[in-house]
Formats: C-alpha cells, sequence, structure tokens
C-alpha cells in the first residue's frame, strides 16, 4: 500500500494560468447522471458486501430500480428543459438490461462513459488481468451499443485499484486511440481539471465531478433537506461563477435517478437549474468536451505551472 | 488471488430485470389511468399499527424504530406504545377534519392487545392490512412457519376487518425469498414492501400474481424525520412538493398515487400533528386529489389493464 496515490502534484489554487471556456465563459457546467444497474442477487465479494440488508435486499434494490423505471424519464425531461446535454456515468450491462434507456439518449446526443458493469461488482480483489478485462468490457459494452469511444471513467461504486486509473487510460489507447480513456470522475481534489500521472505518460485529466454535489451523498451520507439541497447547488455555483471571470472553473452535479428524480425532491433541483442556466457566461456541456478543451489548450501549461510552483522553496 | 472467475461472469445480463418476479417496464411506456371523477392524484394515507416487544430477538435484523438499548428498554418500548394509546387518536380527528380515508396495517399481535383500537377502526368501516404478527417477528429466508405467521396475523384482524384482509406490509419491510408465494397463498391480493414504482404493477408468484402498491419509503415520516432527521417543517414540504410534481405529471400522463406511510408514534405527538394536519389540509384542498384506499385504487387501476 501506498502513503500517497501519486497520482498528481500539489498545484495551488493561486496565480494559476488562466483558463479560457469556450465563448469566454466563467463555468464549465456539467451534469452527469448516474444510470446504475444494481443486482439483486450479486456474488460475494471478500472486500465489500453489496447489500447492507439481508437477502434480498429489497429496499436498496427496489429503490434504484424505481429510478430506471419512474425517475429516468423526469429527470432527462428536466434536463433537456434546460439545455443540458448529460454525460451519464454507465453500469454498462445497462445497455442489455434497458436498451430503451440508452436508446433515449443517445437520441440527445448524450455523452455515456464507463461506471463498471454493475454497481454491484466491485473493483476490490481484482487482479491486474480482472480489473483491465472489466475496464475493457464495459469499454467496448458502450461502443457496441452507442458507437462511442468512451472517453471517461468513475469507477463502479467507486471501488479502485492502485492500477484502475493507469488501466482505464490503456485500454482506451488501445481500443480508440487518443480519443479512447481520457479522464477520471474518480478523484476530488480541485475545482479545475488537472492532469494526472500515468505510467503510460499518455495525456489524461482528472475533470472534477463534485461528491459534495452528488445527490447520494447529499440525501443519504449528509441527510439534507431537498429544498437546501436546492440552496446548496446554487451556493456552489454562485462562488464557481464569480471565481470564473478570474480562471475558468468547473462545476458539475452527480445525479441519480433514484434521488433527484423522486417526487419530492424535483423541484428543489429544477430551481437550481433554472438558477444556474439562467446565467450568461456559463458553457452548459460534458465531461468529454471539458477534458478535451483541457487537453488541448490548457494541459502543457499546467503542467509547467505546477513544475514552476514546486520550485519554490 | 485473484477474485473466482465467477465474479467476471454475469449469468442475467440480458433484456429485463435479473430476475423473474416482474417485468421491465418504464412508467411512461404505460397506458394512462383515470381516476373517479378525473381525479389526477389518488391520495392513499396507510397508518402503520405497531407492536414492539420489550424482549426484543431481533432476528435477522432489529426493527426499524425498535429496542436499541439494554433490556430493558422502556425508553422505545413506551413511546412506541405511545402512538397506539395517544398519537393514533389525534390522527383519527384529523383524518375526520379533512376527509381523509386511510388504511390501516396492524401487527396481529397489536389486535389482540387493543380491541378498543380495533374495535374503533371498524366503526370507521376501514380498510385493514396485515402487517406481521409484531415488529420483532421479521419475514427472511430461514424463517420458521412463515405460513402460519402470516395466517396468524391475517385471522387476528377479520373479526374488526370489513371485508377479507387483501392488503399486506411486512414488518419493516423485510421478505423472504418465497414471502410473495406465502402471502399469496393466504389469499392477499396486493402488497407494498417494493418501492419501485409510482404506480401498482403486476408481481409474479409461484402461487399466482399479487399487485404490488406504491408506498414510498422516501416519504415515510419515520424515514424523514427519524432517519434523515429532517424538520417538521422539511417534511411537509417534502409531501406538497411531491404532490405537487405527481399532479403536474398526472395532467400529462394519466392518474398517479401518492401513498403517504404514516406512525402515530412519529406524527401523533403534539409538535408533529399541527404539520400533518397541514399537509392533509393542503392535500385535501386541491380538486385534483382524491383520498381512497388502496382497495378503491387498485380496483380502478385493474378496471383499466
Amino acid at each position: 500500500m501506498k502513503n500517497d496515490p501519486g497520482f498528481y502534484d500539489y498545484w495551488p489554487y493561486d496565480n494559476r494560468p488562466k483558463i479560457e471556456w469556450p465563448g469566454g465563459a466563467r463555468v464549465a457546467f456539467w451534469v452527469a447522471p448516474n444510470i446504475e444497474f444494481y443486482e439483486l442477487d450479486p456474488p460475494d465479494n471478500p472486500f465489500r458486501k453489496p447489500w447492507p440488508a439481508p437477502s434480498p435486499s429489497i429496499a436498496g434494490y427496489s429503490i434504484r430500480d424505481y429510478g430506471n423505471r419512474v425517475g429516468h424519464m423526469r429527470q432527462m425531461k428536466l434536463l433537456e428543459k434546460y439545455g443540458i446535454r448529460g454525460s451519464i456515468s454507465l453500469s454498462t450491462a445497462l445497455c442489455e438490461h434497458h436498451p430503451e434507456i440508452i436508446e433515449l439518449c443517445k437520441e440527445r446526443d448524450w455523452e455515456f462513459f464507463s461506471h463498471g458493469i454493475y454497481n454491484t461488482r466491485y473493483t476490490y480483489g481484482m487482479d491486474e488481468d480482472q480489473e483491465r478485462d472489466m475496464i475493457r468490457d464495459g469499454m467496448e459494452t458502450i461502443y457496441k451499443h452507442t458507437g462511442q469511444k468512451c472517453a471517461g471513467y468513475l469507477a463502479p461504486a467507486l471501488s479502485h485499484s492502485e492500477l484502475t486509473l493507469d488501466l482505464f487510460a490503456e485500454v482506451g489507447t488501445e481500443l480508440f486511440g487518443d480519443e479512447g480513456g481520457i479522464y477520471t470522475c474518480d478523484l476530488f481534489h480541485d475545482d479545475q481539471p488537472t492532469p494526472i500521472h500515468l505510467r503510460s505518460g499518455k495525456k489524461f485529466v482528472s475533470i472534477p465531478y463534485s461528491l459534495e454535489m452528488n445527490d447520494t451523498i447529499a440525501y443519504v451520507v449528509n441527510k439534507i433537506e431537498p429544498r437546501r439541497y436546492g440552496q446548496i447547488i446554487k451556493d456552489n455555483f454562485d462562488r464557481l461563477y464569480a471565481e470564473g471571470a478570474e480562471n475558468g472553473t468547473v462545476m458539475c452535479i452527480p445525479t441519480h435517478n433514484y434521488q433527484v428524480s423522486c417526487p419530492h425532491r424535483l423541484k428543489a433541483f429544477e430551481e437550481a437549474l433554472e438558477y444556474i442556466t439562467g446565467h450568461s457566461d456559463v458553457w452548459v456541456t460534458t465531461g468529454r468536451e471539458i477534458a478535451e478543451h483541457f487537453i488541448k489548450n490548457n494541459y502543457d501549461a499546467t503542467l509547467a505551472d505546477i513544475a514552476l510552483k514546486k520550485e519554490v522553496s | 488471488m485473484p477474485l473466482d472467475r465467477s465474479y467476471l461472469e454475469y449469468t442475467e445480463r440480458s433484456y429485463g430485470m435479473d430476475h423473474e418476479r416482474y417485468d421491465w417496464s418504464m412508467l411512461t411506456d404505460r397506458k394512462a389511468v383515470s381516476w373517479p371523477g378525473d381525479k389526477k392524484l389518488a391520495l392513499w394515507v396507510n397508518v402503520s399499527l405497531q407492536f414492539f416487544p420489550l424482549d426484543q430477538k431481533g432476528v435477522p435484523v432489529k426493527p426499524p424504530g425498535g429496542m436499541t438499548m439494554p433490556y430493558p428498554d422502556l425508553r422505545h418500548y413506551s413511546l412506541r406504545d405511545y402512538g397506539n394509546r395517544v398519537g393514533i387518536y389525534r390522527l383519527l380527528k384529523a383524518f375526520d377534519k379533512y376527509g381523509v380515508n386511510a388504511t390501516y396495517a396492524v401487527n396481529g399481535e397489536l389486535a389482540e392487545r387493543t380491541p378498543y383500537l380495533m374495535a374503533a377502526l371498524k366503526d370507521r368501516g376501514a380498510e385493514l392490512l396485515g402487517h406481521g404478527w409484531n415488529m420483532d417477528t421479521i419475514h427472511y429466508n430461514d424463517m420458521e412457519g412463515e405460513a402460519d405467521v402470516i395466517k396468524k396475523s391475517i385471522e387476528a384482524l377479520l373479526r374488526y376487518a370489513t371485508d377479507d384482509v387483501k392488503g399486506w406490509l411486512s414488518p419493516g419491510r423485510y421478505e423472504g425469498d418465497k414471502t410473495p408465494e406465502a402471502l399469496k397463498a393466504a389469499g392477499i391480493e396486493y402488497f407494498c414492501d417494493w418501492v419501485n414504482d409510482d404506480m401498482p404493477y403486476v408481481f409474479r408468484t409461484d402461487n399466482g400474481p399479487l399487485t404490488a402498491m406504491p408506498l414510498s419509503n422516501e416519504l415515510e415520516d419515520r424515514f424523514i424525520l427519524l432517519s434523515n432527521l429532517h424538520s417538521e417543517q422539511s417534511y411537509g414540504e417534502q409531501i406538497k412538493d411531491a404532490a405537487d410534481m405527481l399532479i403536474a405529471e398526472a395532467k400529462e400522463q394519466g392518474g398517479r398515487v401518492l401513498g403517504l406511510s404514516l406512525h402515530p408514534w412519529m406524527m401523533g405527538q403534539p409538535h408533529r400533528i399541527g404539520v400533518l394536519e397541514d399537509v392533509l389540509e393542503y392535500l385535501m384542498d386541491k380538486e385534483e386529489v382524491w383520498s381512497a384506499s388502496a382497495s378503491e385504487i387498485l380496483s380502478h387501476w385493474r378496471n383499466q389493464q
């Protein structure tokens, strides 16, 4: 085990080279709906129990199924209303289980990125070949069903190994060259994209995917009241928008169809989306577009700045 | 050592669900349903009347709302009992005031212990749902005598019921793999443990189909106030926001159901009953709302399938 994952350098949020988003926007704003499939009876993993309750875990399973049966259409309609294309964090087995959802999102030109096969199959305990196979399966499944060359990764149920990011980038290159495997959502250390060190040396970035804005973290872990969640989103935006006047920032709202699309929560979420998209100078975009823009325009300057700031003693 | 190879094999990875209990179906793909009088939202209020034994075994899990302290946990025992002595009568008055037709899911053992309360429910012509024997009799895979427990639980309600007991809510919403079969065999027609829909749907068992009725866990008083520790004010806002959203959706997509699950030991407290009254007034003032029992909703739904 390591004392530090070694993915990135200390890079102070102070006097950084300016990120200019398209059209002079202050904030690159993206919404990442997690569209997940949880298995009712998944195999055991030695490091993590899939369900806390005795089997069959009706409460946990059925509310997640609600997300796909009921919640998805609500959220999709709402995002459409405010001109937002979702960047889907996808349990890729959903392509087989619920192809209707995939088609609806394809028609709207949403981005699909990999969130593993099932959210009940964890990376823990896999050796390198197994994890590479699982990652490749996910990326190939997305390509087969959507024609998209998967750019991003959020490990299933946020379960990682030390090699997760390396393997994802390598499989991306192997399958799709520079178009595949270019960003991760697994790290929460910054409000701007950051270059990630990989053993392959590939240009690869971490894109801010805020756990604090994540509806499951807000509702299940932090137990926040729905209207307060809406307010927190607005507050988060206000600060990133203000700072974005000097240097482009990224704001992400990661969602789940079984959280934010529940009848008692949708209104607060809608108000927040209306508020954010009601501002000018907001680049409403996707994870891939942010990553590509940063790699093309800011990646090298960022490395140079990091190197410069390392020299301060 | 790597994981066993089977961990990367996905035997259920194909169209639809990963089990045979019900068909995969998106709500928006279903036929629109209309409620009597062209109402948009069927409001189903279900009150759980529960007995929490002081000598709780907690097998295989402790029930939600159960004892947490070393024996004898007088604190939780008596606070839950408060609901059946005091709180429920506040709820009944509120239902009368706002014209709410509620149903009652009753533990069999509670029915035996509180004949006065049960007679009051019978006088009201209320629909009763089986709710297991008591809150410490959890249904699970290795449960002994499940069929007998279900039979006993239903029989305890029959003398107070105006009709057969057709509905079921499992204690803590826990089930074993074969609980749906046992419920169907005992004459149950609908149950409300699964929370994967906002409308009724058909649920398969080896003994013929049940109907799954939507009774939100997320909007349950216990979940909002006790599990999430949200304020009473937020409880009211969440119900109102939910009703508004479902009514708007119903206008485009056909009738919806708002299932409110209440516990008199939560909402019957002096500082909470006013919030419940405010919510009921808000809902019942709306011309789109139809207050109905589960069986009424189900019968209208069935006739349109």
